[in-house]
């Protein structure tokens, strides 16, 4: 799947995004590049979570072109839409598991939507990907409501994976979970990008998940975007972008992550 | 090398079998494979070779079916060995590997598709029907309970919150139940009418007493009652539920709140008092609407309206007016309380609000009716 790494697999041109007579983006460029882990950060109301509802179709932009595999996603038929549906999967931030249904039955479902599968090989597939993220056994049985959060966002990452999309949206993956459980969710992100070579598109206030997983960093400053690695942020001297890196907690993040960074060949993943 | 479909061939040697796959495995593709692989005979004790090779591409769903084809095979006594899968693929395969110990969750035959089930839920209904009445009467005791602590410290009553209250419950429902009612009214006159009318020797004119004493007695109270059930009481577990929901009613426990005093005792008081008021509103439109399709329809005067009125009042029984009145009160503390103690009801979760509300509105306008029949055996023993 990774056939061509480095290409970009989404574009977004001159985005402009206006709520009443507040602009939120203006002007606003931005590639995801195949195979990468792309985190979007930004102070609150900078627009993050707008970009991501655009770039999925949920959110019409004022003006600005948006697209995904090369296509324009607004200009797109419905049937054209669905087949792009089926290349992408999306953790909104509580999970957004359907209520009336068991964990298992929420995985099924976009495969019974897109596939025409037997029960059982959904019941299946369902259960190993429960296994992948990491949930307990007996999970699959269980409905939303007797989650706890962490649960509910692993058991939407489990949905959000059903299909094998080559992206997936993340939206604040680590927001409300124990630092363990944190850490977990970035080795599992970690892990299913390297075996199934995942474009990774998200948006987090993390700094440890930003400074582990992510191979580029996207900051949402003055409505525009400033893409780069994580070296070129910290020299950034943009004061905002000064001050989320060189914090107190920019800088205890950092130099935990040069800690493990030595140790990388042997981390191992943590399971919670 | 890149065909398009999967494929999986067999090929028997002696001792030994190898199974060739190729193509793409993928989720697409996994019904197709899933159909063939079920339909392979199982060797039993041999070594069986899986050539990977050919496998151009690969998902989570594809690596699944090899590693569930192994793990089959392995079950039953064979030696399984898969060989030449591209390296790019091991770490996927290693990755649903470590997934696939998780057993499928089980989809059980509901219960209650067997005699005995079908019994036993409703057996379970009963029990939770019970234990709901329990629940609720216990509501009623604690709401008595602040209401007589209130009553020793007038002062802890928060007449704003009655106010506000009476004015959502009240005020804003006169619209709809002087409409309603005035309808009533007008239906009542025309089809009592009609079939008075029937007797002949100007019998049209008990039409009057008709709309006196069903209105007065009974639709005059039972119409507002199921309209606040309908607008007021599913409000009231709405707000509740939602508050609840957000975690509201647990930070006022907290601070030292009482919910039953801030929430429920405000919201009983309003509908207390609103519900006598607008069923004085209500009967008083409906007999407008009686009267003037009398009027119009019937050709009798508003002299002669309210003439008829008067005696119809006193001939059967001087409580004609009251008793509607008497009513209204009673069916208002159900709504209210109803109304409050489902909201109480609601778990964790926005679902909940919306099936409790549901359920808040069908309970009230049941056990409203229920009363209103009580009512009726208590009148009529009394004799009047």
């Amino acid at each position: 799947m990774s056939d061509h790494p480095g290409e970009p697999i989404i574009q977004v041109r001159g985005l402009i995004n206006r709520f009443g007579s507040e602009t939120v983006h203006d002007d606003l460029d931005l590639d995801v590049l195949r195979g990468e882990v792309l985190g979007v950060v930004g102070g609150s109301g900078s627009g993050k979570s707008v970009l991501l509802r655009t770039i999925i179709g949920l959110n019409f932009p004022v003006a600005g072109k948006v697209e995904v595999f090369g296509r324009a996603l607004l200009a797109m038929s419905d049937r054209e839409r669905r087949e792009l549906e089926k290349r992408w999967g999306v953790l909104f931030q509580d999970g957004a598991l359907f209520s009336s249904l068991t964990v298992a039955q929420n995985i099924e479902v976009p495969l019974k939507e897109h596939c025409d599968m037997p029960l059982r090989l959904m019941d299946e597939i369902a259960a190993f990907k429960i296994g992948i993220v990491g949930l307990p056994e007996d999970t699959g049985a269980k409905y939303p409501s007797e989650l706890s959060g962490g649960m509910r966002k692993r058991a939407g990452l489990a949905r959000a994976l059903a299909l094998d999309p080559e992206i997936v949206f993340l939206d604040e993956p680590t927001a409300g979970l124990d630092p363990i459980a944190a850490g977990a969710f970035d080795a599992l992100i970690r892990d299913l990008k390297a075996s199934l070579g995942l474009t990774v598109f998200m948006v987090t206030h993390d700094l440890d998940t930003l400074f582990a997983i992510c191979d580029r960093i996207a900051v949402l400053v003055d409505k525009k975007v400033r893409v780069g690695s994580l070296e070129q942020m910290l020299q950034d001297d943009h004061p905002w972008i000064h001050s989320y890196f060189h914090g107190p907690r920019g800088r205890a993040a950092l130099h935990s992550e040069a800690g493990q960074l030595t140790k990388r060949g042997t981390r191992v993943a943590v399971s919670a | 090398m890149a065909s398009a479909a999967a494929t999986l061939v067999e090929r028997e040697a002696p001792g030994s079998l190898i199974l060739t796959a190729t193509g793409e495995w993928l989720v697409e593709t996994a019904a197709e494979l899933d159909r063939r692989l079920r339909d392979l005979q199982m060797p039993k004790g041999k070594r069986v070779t899986i050539e990977a090779g050919g496998i151009a591409r690969c998902d989570t769903a594809g690596a699944w079916l090899l590693l569930r084809t192994e793990q089959e095979l392995a079950a039953g006594g064979n030696t399984v060995d898969i060989r030449n899968l591209r390296p790019s693929f091991s770490p996927l395969l290693e990755q649903v590997r470590a997934g696939a110990r998780v057993a499928p969750a089980a989809h059980p035959r509901p219960a209650h598709h067997t005699i005995a089930g079908f019994l036993a839920r409703i057996g379970l209904i009963s029990v939770g029907l019970i234990a709901r009445g329990c629940s609720i009467l216990g509501f009623f005791g604690l709401v008595c309970m602040t209401v007589s602590g209130l009553a020793l410290h007038p002062r802890r009553i928060r007449v704003t919150a009655i106010v506000a209250q009476m004015e959502l419950t009240g005020v804003n429902a006169l619209p709809i139940v002087g409409m309603l009612s005035f309808l009533i009214g007008i239906v009542i006159a025309y089809q009592g009418a009609d079939q008075l009318r029937r007797f002949g020797f100007g019998a049209e004119i008990y039409t009057v007493d008709l709309l006196a004493v069903g209105i007065l007695r009974e639709l005059g109270v039972l119409m507002t009652a199921i309209i606040m059930a309908g607008r007021s009481g599913s409000a009231f577990t709405a707000q509740i539920g939602t508050m609840q929901v957000n975690e509201e009613i647990d930070a006022m426990r907290t601070i030292g709140l009482d919910p039953v005093e801030v929430l429920v005792i405000p919201r009983l008081l309003a509908l207390l008092l609103t519900l006598p008021m607008l069923t004085l509103y209500a009967n008083f439109m409906g007999l407008l609407g009686g009267c003037l399709m009398s009027f119009g329809a019937l050709d009798i005067t508003i002299p002669q309206f309210f003439r008829r009125l008067q005696s119809a009042l006193t001939d059967y029984s001087a409580w004609t007016f009251w008793i509607g009145l008497l009513k209204a009160p009673f069916f208002g503390s159900i709504i209210a309380l109803i109304g409050c103690y489902e909201g109480l009801q609601v778990a964790r979760s926005a679902e909940s609000v919306g099936r409790l509300t549901t359920l808040s509105v069908v309970e009230a306008i049941f056990l409203v009716i229920v009363a209103d029949a009580a009512f009726s055996v208590f009148f009529s023993i009394l004799n009047i």
